[in-house]
């Protein structure tokens, strides 16, 4: 076999043997919700991969040109470079809108499945010792990621994203004592400046792609040190791991999953559009496009924009605006809370242990019921994005929507963690969801039936 | 050749099929649909393949891996901070020479982050001006000046200084109310266009209601109670611009708007 022959030729120049048969008989254990976080490994290869053919295209450069392209609906119009090359490579570069809309649409599921993995990590208590460095790693992976889609949101000059950045700056703009100079330093000047979207390329393709591939290869090499966590069964202990071999059963399952995540995004790009910022037309600072709501990760701090009380705070005759609270004191402390999680529940719980097995959701009802709250929380903020959309289909008035809001972002929390810890307990005391009694009949010979129960 | 791994080369078949397709699609001009659908389907292909050889045909085994990596046993510990101890065992003063070695770090980290400075003008008072003065003619975004008689009452038109046209912090919303609702100026009446709040342009004017709404996160303000807040969550009226119509019945501004105009920052006094 030439992979045995490719193997040895190998062996002889760096010995090895030892370590390819450790790692091909690594034992994985077996359950779905331990691929969550695979999905992200993958779509940040198709996203590097995209966006490298992305940007071989596109022009960083805010300065004016008219357009004369085959989109006939622009023609003559004024535009940034930025702006016309995006329109090049949707309609004249071959595969280029497939391989754009490939992009957005993975950016899309990256940021979900980096939720969904979180949320199961926490829910597991997967974060306890000794994996509290891969928790905090996650999150700062979370965070990045997410200031890493808004920047390539940004980029093309659009109208909607041009209108996010004039918003994103006005959060820098709030913060206190710093905050002009920060606006300053991020844009090189005033608002909308020329150094805007080239800065946020380099951002985008350069500095925050090599932050994120540092920090899962990190994130990984600890996963692979550690060994995966399992959930309780049989042969499992705390000081081991039981599953399938890494090769072949694993590593096979696992081009399964890339090769599915390849095909919905594939799937989604040919026929789903996404962003289609020629609809939106080219950023002038003086229009606005309505409604507008930002890609669905940044949701959740437009919402928090829109039902925020108007608090400015004047100390010592200076100015704290309404838009610091919503949008740098509220991801502060959310940030913040997350990245600490392992240890606040450290001194709620006084667990010092090392833990290989995780719990099932049920078995720790508060936890459930706090995970419950915070996704509640994070959901009524995303759905209060997009109130004035509501408003006009629900026929409401926006002050009742948005009073409507604040009230759900407040309770609906509290409501959740009732009903999770309530479910969460329920589920505890049957000891899980339990399937009927099946039974299995047999024929005697008098032609009746009997019962043959089935463990 | 049995039935499954029959179905396994018809699962591979689909992957050549959809390759080839991709390449067709790309080769007759590139359809997005067609493009992206061979990708996918070539995918799916291998994804179909990789279950079928994944649960049919691999044996389906479980192995056991003991932990035993961590924590490293005691001896191995002390040996190891036995080895960080060497680069500092002959010092007979370590504190000191630590303490001195951080301070050098900190100052040399320090100095690497001065140039950092380069990446933003000086501040100065931009935030607190615009290019509207004394005697700035208001125009439209082509540059024509605004006459008394241009507006319809209820209208409202995006204007500029004649001399800064398309200056993002000098775009204006003019609207026309009645005479008897503003008489010095026969019934115009001009605000700044970025929002209080978060910089959006305040783009919509109700005109029943005298009312602008700002189209990002729906503040309201008054146009005739000096730009105050209606409702939303901007916390500040929008500044107002000083018209005045000229004997030549061109609208005019007589200064600067009453305040900075756009989002709030640190430096703004609040009064």
């Amino acid at each position: 076999m030439i992979v045995e022959r490719f193997a040895d030729w190998i062996d002889e120049r760096l010995g090895t043997a030892h370590f390819v048969h450790h790692a091909l008989r690594k034992a994985f254990p077996d359950h779905w919700s331990f691929m969550l976080g695979e999905i992200n490994m993958y779509a940040f290869v198709i996203l590097v991969a995209t966006g490298t053919f992305l940007a071989l295209f596109f022009d960083p450069n805010t300065s004016k040109t008219i357009y004369h392209g085959p989109y006939w609906l622009l023609d003559g119009q004024q535009m940034s470079h930025a702006y016309e090359s995006t329109l090049y490579l949707s309609f004249v570069v071959n595969g280029g809108l497939l391989l754009r809309q490939i992009h957005h649409w993975t950016a899309l599921i990256f940021l979900a499945g980096i939720v969904v993995h979180m949320a199961r990590i926490f829910l597991t208590g997967a974060f306890r010792k000794p994996r509290e460095i891969n928790w905090v790693l996650g999150i700062a992976l979370f965070g990045v990621s997410m200031f890493e889609g808004f920047c390539g949101y940004s980029l093309p000059d659009d109208l909607l994203s041009g209108t996010g950045l004039r918003i994103a700056d006005s959060v820098a703009l709030s913060v206190p004592v710093i905050g002009a100079w920060l606006s300053f330093l991020l844009l090189g000047g005033n608002f909308p400046s020329q150094q805007m979207i080239p800065r946020l390329f380099v951002a985008h393709i350069f500095i925050l792609p090599a932050v994120i591939a540092g920090l899962i290869t990190v994130h990984l090499a600890i996963v692979w040190r550690q060994k995966h966590s399992q959930f309780p069964g049989p042969l499992r202990t705390e000081d081991n791991v039981v599953g399938s071999p890494m090769f072949p059963v694993y590593a096979v399952k696992s081009l399964a999953l890339l090769a599915v995540i390849v095909f919905v995004v594939c799937a989604l790009g040919a026929t789903t559009q996404i962003n289609p910022i020629w609809l939106w037309g080219p950023y002038d600072p003086w229009k606005a496009s309505s409604p507008a709501q930002p890609d669905w990760y940044v949701g959740w701090l437009e919402g928090a924009l829109r039902i925020a009380p108007p608090w400015a705070w004047h100390p010592f005759g200076r100015t704290i605006p309404s838009v610091f609270w919503p949008t740098v004191l509220l991801p502060a402390i959310v940030f913040g809370f997350l990245l600490l999680w392992p240890w606040i529940e450290r001194a709620i719980t006084r667990d010092h242990r090392s833990h290989q097995l995780l719990d099932r959701p049920r078995e720790v009802p508060w936890r459930t019921a706090l995970g419950a709250a915070l996704l509640t929380f994070g959901f009524a903020l995303t759905a209060a994005g997009s109130d004035d959309v509501q408003a006009r289909y629900l026929h409401v008035s926006i002050v009742d929507i948005v009073h409507f809001y604040q009230a759900f972002t407040l309770g609906g929390p509290l409501l959740a963690f009732v009903v999770a810890y309530a479910a969460a307990s329920e589920l505890r005391e049957k000891g899980g969801v339990r399937k009927a009694h099946r039974v299995s009949l047999k024929r005697n010979t008098r032609g009746g039936f009997e019962e043959d129960s089935v463990p | 050749m049995n039935r499954r791994e029959l179905a396994i080369a018809f699962a591979l078949f689909l992957t050549v099929i959809g390759s080839g397709g991709f390449i067709a699609a790309y080769a007759t001009g590139g359809n997005t649909l067609y493009e992206g659908l061979g990708l996918g389907g070539a995918a799916l292909g291998l994804c179909l393949a990789a279950l079928g050889w994944a649960f049919w045909i691999l044996p389906a085994e479980q192995v056991v891996d003991e932990i035993v990596t961590y924590p490293s046993p005691h001896d191995q510990r002390v040996a190891a901070d036995l080895a960080i101890e060497r680069g500092i065992e002959k010092i007979s003063r370590p504190r000191l020479l630590l303490a001195m070695l951080g301070g050098a770090l900190a100052c040399f980290g320090a100095a690497l982050l001065v140039p950092l400075r380069s990446l933003g003008p000086k501040l100065g008072d931009t935030l607190f001006h615009t290019a509207w003065r004394n005697g700035s003619v208001v125009v439209r975004d082509d540059g024509t000046p605004v006459k008394v008689s241009d507006l319809e009452v209820d209208s409202a038109l995006l204007v500029f200084p004649h001399d800064a046209v398309e200056d993002a912090a000098s775009q204006v919303t003019l609207v026309r109310v009645t005479e008897s609702e503003a008489p010095q100026t026969h019934g115009y009446i001009a605000y700044s266009r970025v929002c209080t709040h978060a910089g959006c342009p305040v783009a919509l004017y109700r005109a029943p209601d005298r009312q602008l709404l700002c189209p990002c996160h729906q503040s309201l303000f008054n146009v005739l109670a000096d730009g105050a807040v209606v409702s939303g969550p901007a916390d500040r009226a929008l500044p107002r611009l000083p018209l005045v119509v000229g004997d030549d019945g061109v609208l005019r501004a007589t200064g600067d708007f009453s305040s900075p105009v756009g989002p709030g920052f640190w430096e703004e006094t609040g009064g």
